[in-house]
């Protein structure tokens, strides 16, 4: 059995336009003669960027990328964002590729620079995050021989970017960083590195934008067959018990549109991963909300009873389906994945289709007939009816779902932008926050990097300058890249960032409490005073204390406009996040209400 | 079951590198891999075996179509093939022995490529039953080393070529 591939090589002479035929010379263009110009291979890299409509470039300078920011200098249209450390870099431009739905880009210097961009990428691979990195590397004729500064990037990030280059000769950095930007955006999106050699920047190379070729052309993912579809669009039509699982590829893909008309001719359940949240809308009647191990107890049902999944976009992955042998054991599943490595790889697909998420739909769509699912559907209200998502604010401590569904009813009229850390809030946020439009919702999912909230804001904040950017994090993940108020205060990006400050690694302390017999370990934290820290590095720093004084300080935070904020929202300690269905367990495994707060009741009266 | 893959890889640098590096981090635990030069200098081409489920085999596959250096990939486990496996073998054979390793020798078609006075190094090559065979019939003579090639495979005549920049 062979697989298509989408990919293909094609030599210098050969036109990288995926309508003509592998060989066929490029017509004639038809302008003025072309000028070569002689530059540096730095300001042809500076020109490819510009040609690929780079816009905000967010790195770190050091030895092996001073020729390239000198060629910087020059261009004025780049504007470059001096994070404090390439991690941040890297994360703002996932929030900034997230939100526009082009690449970020983003750099470090050779050796430790580089290094540092290591967990963005990795969280960029997971999460399908097209970003183009470029790296200093150690001049040429030290590689090797572990000069200063020198370090491995393009071995050691193999297994976390879709691809890499080290580029030794300078007539190729152009066409390379071109070829870079056609592949993060190709097929299954993804990070990509190009490292290039100090002595290399400072070559001179002839530079004509219409020469760029890159070495394989990217032709558009294939199409399912008509057979597939038909077989896929029967197997729909009849299904009793039909779900829709939506994931980050419906967002990828930009399928929204096709989507909403696919899951309303159907009339079925539409339950989404944390990754798909806002690719259908989450007001609609038929959202069931999220999927896996903090998702609602209707979504999980609804999963686990179906005769047919319709997956779109997503992968099964064990957040989703925690125990693989135990997972919707009645349904057959249509799998819709633009990579064909998803497909089977942890559920078998009784229905393949292969290709983009909106192509695919749009093909399917009219072939489908409404199933009958009444009787479906009443037993999904139930679940829905019986399993709200519950908190219970008293006059104590506020409690984050509190401030977290506050604060959606306080901003879902100004369609915001929410990026999270990772730990209970992140999930809080998913549950209570609804998202009716994709690019909305921006966190960490595959790799659920602490850190990565407040650079993906300031990312998002310069790709959607006119949005309400807001940053919901955690006390432990605030700090894992706190230095990006730095970044955001001196270039005056206002991103709203509410921390849930419950003086612990409350995930961490969660499971040590159901799991470890409550023998607390390097979970507290006690004494940030996180206003302090956020007016130290020139924002705005709030406390909002108590449930009664807490909409004011957020009204307040919410009206500031040039300045980063940061309120530190004081939580209470020990609220554990439900529903709650442990890793490796089957479905009847699953908390669904914290069993404490009968308790909690108990004692107050 | 074993599964015979056929890859045709671009030639340059790091690609063998990013190859062993899927099937490191993805877990797929090669029995032989073979990589040898083409009919063009641009391109590689690899034969691998791996000892795994037919699910397995078929990740292995879609897996290394991900990469961007393999141009093409093929499971030819249930095709009409071709395969070979060719091995170099360094045995005592001192006078008194030598008749007796040469018998074997004829036997199994191998051919001796080295004397001294006390070893001989003899090829092989033959699907890889053959080989072994071959070798535990060395065994009792005193093996001193041993290389093989591992796996190599090719379609059968008449089977349509996949073109190189085409996949
Ligand atoms: C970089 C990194 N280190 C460790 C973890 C493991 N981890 C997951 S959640 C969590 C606690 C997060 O605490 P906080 O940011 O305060 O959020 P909370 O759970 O309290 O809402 C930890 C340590 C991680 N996800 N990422």
């Amino acid at each position: 059995m062979a697989y298509e591939q989408s990919k293909s090589t094609s030599t210098a002479s050969a036109s990288a336009d995926p309508a003509l035929p592998p060989n066929a010379k490029k017509p004639a263009p038809v302008r003025p003669a072309r000028v070569k110009r002689r530059m540096k291979a730095a300001q042809a890299l500076m020109e490819v960027l510009v040609r690929e409509g780079t816009t905000h470039f967010f790195g770190h300078p050091g030895g092996a990328t001073l020729p390239m920011y000198d060629a910087l200098y020059d261009f004025p249209q780049i504007k470059h964002y001096l994070v404090r450390h390439e991690q941040i870099g890297v994360h703002a431009a996932s929030g900034y590729a997230r939100v526009t739905g082009r690449p970020g880009v983003c750099t470090g210097t050779s050796g430790p620079g580089a290094t540092n961009l290591v967990t963005g990428l990795t969280d960029a691979i997971m999460d399908s995050t097209p970003i183009v990195t470029i790296t200093g590397q150690v001049a040429s004729n030290w590689i090797g021989k572990d000069g200063f500064q020198e370090a491995d990037i393009t071995g050691m990030t193999i297994p976390v970017t879709k691809h890499n280059w080290l580029v030794q000769n300078e007539h190729n950095v152009a066409s390379t960083v071109h070829e870079a930007f056609k592949l993060a955006m190709h097929g299954r999106q993804g990070p990509v590195l190009v490292d290039i050699p100090r002595d290399v920047f400072q070559r001179e190379v002839e530079f004509d934008a219409e020469d760029l070729v890159s070495k394989h052309s990217y032709r558009a993912p294939s199409k399912p067959t008509v057979q597939a579809l038909a077989a896929a669009a029967e197997a729909i039509s009849n299904a009793k018990r039909p779900i829709l699982y939506v994931g980050g590829g419906a967002i990828s893909s930009n399928a929204s549109k096709e989507l909403f008309e696919f899951a309303t001719k159907l009339g079925a359940p539409v339950a989404m991963t944390l990754m798909g949240k806002g690719a259908f809308p989450e007001t609609h009647e038929l959202a069931v909300g999220m999927l896996g191990m903090h998702g609602t107890a209707c979504a999980n049902y609804t999963m686990h009873n179906s005769d047919l999944i319709i997956a779109l976009g997503a992968r099964f992955d064990d957040r989703v389906t925690l125990k693989l042998d135990t997972f919707a054991p009645y349904a057959k599943v249509v799998h819709v994945e633009v990579d064909p490595a998803e497909v089977n790889k942890n559920r078998t697909a009784d229905f393949p289709l292969h290709g983009d998420l909106n192509v695919v739909l749009q093909e399917l769509t009219p072939l489908v007939r409404r199933p009958d699912t009444e009787a479906w559907w009443k037993q999904v209200s139930e679940w829905r009816q019986k399993h709200p998502l519950v908190y219970h604010q008293g006059d104590g401590a506020i409690l984050p779902q509190f401030a977290i569904d506050t604060l959606y009813k306080m901003t879902k009229h100004r369609n915001p932008v929410v990026t999270t850390d990772v730990g209970q809030h992140q999930m809080w946020t998913a549950q209570f926050f609804k998202f009716d439009q994709p690019r909305k919702f921006i966190t960490s999912g595959g790799l659920g990097t602490m850190g990565y909230g407040m650079p993906a804001a300031m990312g998002a904040q310069c790709g959607a300058p006119n949005d309400l950017v807001m940053c919901i994090s955690g006390d432990g993940s605030f700090m894992q890249c706190v230095q990006t108020l730095m970044t955001a205060s001196e270039n005056n990006l206002p991103i709203k960032v509410f921390v849930m400050n419950n003086n612990h690694l409350g995930m961490v302390r969660q499971w040590q409490e159901l799991f470890y017999q409550e023998r607390y370990k390097s979970v507290h934290m006690p004494n940030q005073d996180l206003a302090k820290i956020a007016e130290a590095f020139g924002c705005v720093g709030m406390q909002a204390r108590t449930p009664d004084e807490m909409e004011r300080v957020f009204e307040k935070a919410l009206a500031i406009e040039n300045k980063p904020c940061v309120v530190d929202v004081f939580c209470d300690q020990e609220e554990n996040c439900y529903p709650m269905w442990p890793s490796g367990t089957a479905i009847d495994a699953m908390i669904i209400d914290d069993p404490r707060y009968a308790k909690k009741l108990r004692m107050k009266n | 079951m074993k599964h015979t893959i056929i890859a045709l890889v671009e030639n340059e640098p790091g690609v063998l590198n990013r190859i062993s590096s899927l099937f490191r981090r993805r877990g797929f635990n090669i029995e032989s891999l073979t990589v040898c030069r083409t009919e063009s200098p641009d391109y590689s081409r690899m034969t691998l075996v791996v000892d795994t489920s037919d699910t397995d085999a078929e990740q292995v596959q879609k897996q290394l179509a991900k990469i961007i250096n393999v141009v093409d990939v093929q499971d030819v486990t249930h095709e009409p093939i071709v395969v070979r496996d060719a091995v170099l073998v360094k045995i005592k054979a001192d006078a008194a022995a030598r008749a007796d390793v040469m018998t074997i020798a004829e036997i199994f078609n191998a051919k001796v490529v080295d004397v001294s006075p006390e070893e001989l190094i003899i090829e092989a090559v033959g699907y890889e039953s053959r080989v072994d065979a071959f070798l535990e019939m060395l065994k009792p003579k005193g093996i001193i080393e041993i290389t093989r090639t591992g796996r190599i495979a090719m379609p059968r005549c008449g089977t349509p070529v996949r073109a190189m920049n085409n996949a």
